[in-house]
């Protein structure tokens, strides 16, 4: 960490944007007024009394959506090195990451027709 | 002995100047980045006040006008007004979730501003990787979303939260894969080696003409991203109230406002730097020969200039986003995804591919 030094601007960086924040909240603390109440602290449900909690299981939909995109995400990870070297790396490159990206668009198909993109 | 004392001493007065330039070294690096962190500011008061004049132009009202001249201040008055309000907190909510959920959706989109251009070199972090570092932490801030939307236990916030994310991963990978083309095309993730890769021949140079597809997928993306209508799924009014943010009140409420519109500066940042040329002046030398030649007018001069150009490209491109809020409808869920998986997704991919057996013929 300490040996990257184009870093220390990021890490500067860093610590003075989680104090905006920390700063925000300090200000409002002390500026804003507090006045506490049962009807208040209630979460907002279009007016009516709320019914029961929120944290309850959810549709899964949402899971595969995040599985697809985990795999999709690693290969782009893996093809930025690849694509920033690309003009000393050459042809023979070039085909292992052209069947590197076939064998994800195959799985992307897969998906597809299994109906893990589906919404319904 | 007195030479060991000498020694000593000489070893102290050392070390102490060495600390003393230690804490110069730190101040010096804390004047970038506090000016940074102003001028983004200043930048997002610009971008609400813009945003609600151009929508009361097309809707025909007159906007902001009575805070400041032309109700410049309006945003900041918006913005201690929230400062001063209560900070409410949903009894049956997890307080720590609560809290922490804006400050990372903040802190995120903040740190992508560190490798942004902004004038000839003047970049906060030239790091080598640039570009894929706003990829990277850019994907951090759905996790502070669904973080409130579950904290605040409430079901509206839940199912916003649920959104953004599933938005926001959908729309990414286009995008990465968007951003990827570019630097295939510029052998770089570095900001500044892609905008001196577009320097030659004025606006003809820009990535845009080498790109067209790319610019386009990547305008879409970067909308989905900023929740910026047809894509505000996560806060859609009549379905969730307003999504994740239903249960905040106060500057939490403020923080959630203040990233969505840092959010669409720095996408549209991005578009400028990786699409438009960033700080060059853009005009073709046959044109207009020696007058505009930055190099020749000292170099205050210049790097004023390539903030001008920088900033004056990047808010002219902001009025699509702003236009767009009023044009078109919003798309259902099942649209969204599809749009992102169907459509973008292998579009993308073609795209990369397309752009690498260019470049391949042109090795």
């Amino acid at each position: 960490m300490f040996l990257l030094y184009e870093y220390d601007f990021f890490w500067a960086f860093l610590i003075i944007s989680i104090l905006v924040p920390i700063l925000a909240f300090f200000i409002s603390g002390v500026l804003a007024p507090i006045s506490k109440g049962p009807e208040k602290l209630s979460t907002y449900e279009s007016g009516i009394e709320p019914m029961g909690d929120a944290w309850l299981q959810f549709r899964i939909r949402y899971y595969m959506f995040a599985l697809v995109f985990v795999v999709f995400d690693v290969e782009t990870v893996f093809l930025y090195p690849w694509a920033m070297s690309f003009d000393v790396l050459g042809v023979s490159v070039f085909i292992e990451a052209f069947i590197f990206v076939l064998i994800l668009i195959i799985g992307l198909v897969y998906a597809w027709r299994k109906g893990a993109l589906e919404w319904s | 002995m007195i030479i060991d004392t000498t020694e000593i001493e000489t070893i102290n007065s050392f070390s102490k100047f060495e600390s003393l330039k230690e804490v110069y070294g730190i101040i010096w690096m804390l004047v970038p980045i506090l000016t940074l962190v102003l001028g983004i500011t200043i930048g997002v008061l610009v971008i609400v006040w813009l945003e609600r004049e151009i929508s009361a132009g097309i809707q025909q009202r007159i906007g902001p006008e009575y805070a400041g001249p032309l109700g410049i201040l309006q945003a900041l008055a918006d913005g201690t007004k929230l400062l001063l309000k209560e900070n409410l907190i949903p009894s049956t909510g997890d307080p720590r979730l609560f809290s922490i959920g804006p400050s990372i959706a903040v802190i995120s989109i903040f740190l992508s501003y560190s490798v942004i251009p902004f004038g000839d070199h003047l970049v906060l972090a030239d790091l080598s990787i640039g570009v894929f570092l706003w990829i990277a932490i850019s994907s951090v801030a759905p996790v502070g979303l669904l973080m409130s939307g579950y904290g605040s236990n409430n079901k509206y916030s839940f199912l916003g939260g649920l959104r953004a994310a599933a938005q926001s991963i959908s729309y990414e990978i286009p995008l990465a894969l968007c951003v990827l083309s570019i630097s295939l095309l510029s052998n770089s993730s570095s900001t500044v080696d892609i905008v001196e890769a577009q320097s030659k021949y004025g606006f003809l140079g820009w990535n845009l003409w080498r790109q067209p597809i790319g610019f386009i997928v990547f305008l879409i993306s970067s909308l989905a991203e900023c929740e910026r209508l047809p894509f505000d799924l996560p806060e859609a009014e009549e379905e969730l109230v307003a999504g994740y943010q239903t249960e905040y009140s106060g500057i939490k409420f403020g923080l959630f406002y203040i990233a969505s519109y840092l959010n669409l500066l720095v996408s549209s940042l991005f578009v400028t730097v990786l699409y438009l040329g960033g700080w060059n002046l853009s005009i073709p030398y046959i044109f207009v020969p020696e007058l505009f030649d930055i190099n020749k007018r000292g170099k205050v001069f210049g790097t004023l200039i390539g903030i001008f150009i920088t900033l004056a490209k990047t808010y002219l491109f902001l009025f699509i986003p702003i236009a767009t809020r009023w044009t078109l409808p919003r798309l259902r869920m099942d649209q969204l995804l599809n749009l992102g998986w169907k459509f973008l997704l292998p579009i993308s991919l073609g795209n990369l591919l397309l752009t690498t057996s260019s470049q391949l013929l042109s090795l």
